[in-house]
């Protein structure tokens, strides 16, 4: 037990510290968890595969497809939104699982409050930990969403119909496609915060997301109108869109994206104000 | 130092610490006893900052935790081991621990290698066993090299090599000079480590008193008479200043009074003695007879009638006794 006593008084003095905790050192910290843990590589994986998979398959579904479709709907064609819907579709269903257990995982392994036992001051660990998320899911949608669209147009080629970045709209599309699977995880981040618990979190997430829109779609087609540009998975609709003039019942692309900001913001605040209010 | 002020904190209607006030200072063991339930682990939690109190505070050195520049370098807590992912390895465990409060990167390897778990650093967290989660949980406390450690139960289900291990830790940290705070249900488990001893009870203070007052409180002092005249003796000592009640056997239990003082009087009043015995109590009956009261669960029709001694102990009863208890402790503990 001697070895072990000196080895208690041998460690090592550190140099005194210089500045405070703050910021920049929980960003690096966060940005260690969320690389460090298998559960985050195999999300990406499957929302890369799945999203470039999808839309891949759709577009040469089309494209084999095309000697036998109609003028019209060839002239209603829209080869980005195919190249891109497997990222819309269920992409945002796989990111709302990451962003929801980044947070719910640290109070289902109870290393919450280790963690806020390194970094007591609260608020700079809910904004270190919403950033890096949101940093992970905008570059892994961009390009994700970037070689979905590469791939499908590439296949897309034998229609004529094919898009291109410099036509009006596309990149608009592409961007901000990314730009919306980022909000959903950053939405169920904040629910997340709010729910504590993974399972509670990614269904009300996805019933909020997916469910409501399907149930909005059987009322009254007046009022579905009505309600449609307040729903937060409209924005989806929106921006994805580049042939035609867009849904009539919607806001611009970007009107219906800033709606869908502006509930995520809010979300985003009330998680953060729990955050810091509630017990660990 | 650690100040602990009228710290109150309830969860719902169950009051979890009721108005707790003590020091933890530096340079030696703090002992934080109390049963099951009595509140050390919430007061722990108030000290961290990661519940918040109904009404008192905490300071560390005169500061609220959460407002500690760098609060590793300040304070080492282990409140419970198992409260880590356990998809991540002990190296980014620690890692993304120390980058927090900016610590280098070789300050992990040191402390792994200090807890004896560099073999395992990259192994993920789940599949250790309860003692590397312990050591890992330790290595985390002392990669600040805080002034300030402390540890909620850190011996629960280790091994008698590893309770040995933790025991030495400790001792060699209060002997750095730093602040030890550590938390147990087992007076067993302190009687060899601390130094103070801080004893709670259903959220309050019952003892804050050095090992050795409470040692010299609790186990001396008590003889065990055979007596064929039990009266007389008895009135003998209440008028010598010590009291008598009966023990078991039709023996009279003296307290206040040393064996030698019980003999001279039974010489002095001619009373014929067929046994004398001093009693000692050992520090696991006295701290339950001190917790008593205040034990939250207990097996129905089970007193705290320690194996040994504690029967010996005098007093009409355990409620009057432990507030004679809480008085002496509390009152005149420390200075």
């Amino acid at each position: 037990m001697a070895a072990i006593t000196r080895q208690a008084s041998g460690a090592a003095v550190l140099p005194p510290p210089s500045g405070r905790a703050g910021l920049g050192g929980t960003l690096r910290s966060e940005f260690t968890k969320i690389r460090s843990v298998r559960s985050t590589w195999w999300t990406l994986l499957v929302l890369f595969v799945i999203s470039v998979g999808i839309g891949a398959a759709i577009s040469a579904g089309v494209a084999a497809n095309w000697s036998h479709t109609s003028a019209s709907d060839r002239a209603t064609f829209d080869a980005t939104q195919v190249s891109i819907a497997g990222l819309f579709f269920l992409g945002q269903l796989v990111i709302v699982v990451l962003g929801a257990i980044v947070i719910t995982s640290e109070y289902s392994t109870g290393m919450i409050r280790t963690s806020l036992t390194a970094m007591p001051r609260r608020a700079t660990v809910y904004a270190a930990k919403a950033m890096v998320f949101a940093a992970v899911a905008v570059v892994v949608t961009l390009v994700t969403a970037f070689i979905a669209f590469f791939l499908g147009q590439a296949i897309l080629t034998s229609t004529h119909e094919s898009a291109t970045l410099s036509q009006p709209n596309v990149l608009r599309a592409v961007i901000g496609g990314a730009l919306y699977v980022t909000l959903c995880g950053l939405f169920a981040f904040a629910a997340g915060t709010i729910f504590r618990h993974t399972a509670a979190t990614i269904t009300s997430v996805i019933g909020l997301l997916f469910v409501i829109p399907i149930l909005a779609h059987l009322l009254p087609s007046n009022w579905y109108d009505d309600i449609a540009r307040w729903l937060p998975s409209s924005t989806g609709d929106a921006i994805s869109v580049v042939v035609g003039p867009g849904p009539d019942h919607l806001f611009s692309p970007w009107g219906q994206f800033a709606v869908f900001a502006v509930y995520t913001a809010i979300l985003l605040v009330v998680g953060g104000i729990l955050f810091r209010k509630r017990d660990a | 130092m650690i100040e602990v002020r009228g710290l109150s904190k309830r969860y719902g209607d169950k009051i979890a610490v009721n108005n707790l006030s003590f020091d933890v200072l530096p340079g030696k063991v703090t002992g934080f006893l109390g049963p099951n339930g009595a509140g050390k682990t919430t007061t722990m939690r108030l000290m961290l900052d990661l519940d918040y109190a109904d009404a008192g505070g905490v300071t560390i050195d005169g500061k609220r935790y959460h407002t500690l520049a760098n609060p590793m370098r300040e304070v080492g807590a282990l409140l419970d081991a198992k409260a880590v992912h356990g998809g991540r390895s002990a190296y980014n465990h620690l890692l993304c621990l120390a980058q927090t409060n900016n610590l280098p990167k070789s300050r992990v390897k040191e402390v792994l290698e200090l807890v004896g778990l560099t073999e395992v650093a990259r192994k993920r967290t789940k599949g250790f066993s309860l003692g590397m989660g312990q050591r890992l949980g330790i290595a985390a406390t002392l990669l600040g090299d805080p002034k300030i450690l402390m540890f909620d139960e850190p011996v629960n289900g280790l091994d008698p090599e590893g309770i040995l291990w933790i025991r030495n830790l400790m001792k060699a940290l209060a002997n750095e000079g730093r602040t030890v705070f550590v938390s147990s249900h087992l007076m067993s488990e302190m009687e060899h480590t601390a130094d103070h001893l801080i004893v709670i009870g259903r959220g309050q203070l019952l003892a804050d008193c050095t090992m050795d007052e409470f040692i010299a409180r609790s186990s001396g002092q008590t003889v065990r008479v055979a007596t064929p005249q039990p009266e007389v003796l008895a009135k003998a000592v209440t008028e010598a200043g010590g009291s008598a009640v009966a023990g078991t056997g039709g023996a009279l239990i003296v307290s206040g009074l040393i064996a030698a003082q019980v003999g001279d009087l039974a010489f002095e009043h001619g009373v014929r003695l067929h046994e004398l015995t001093v009693v000692r109590a050992s520090l696991e009956a006295a701290f339950m007879e001190l917790t008593a009261d205040s034990v939250e669960y207990r097996a129905e029709g089970q007193g705290v009638q320690g194996p040994q001694g504690t029967q010996g102990l005098p007093g009409p009863g355990p409620a009057r006794e432990q507030v004679a208890a809480h008085e002496q402790f509390s009152g005149e503990g420390r200075a």
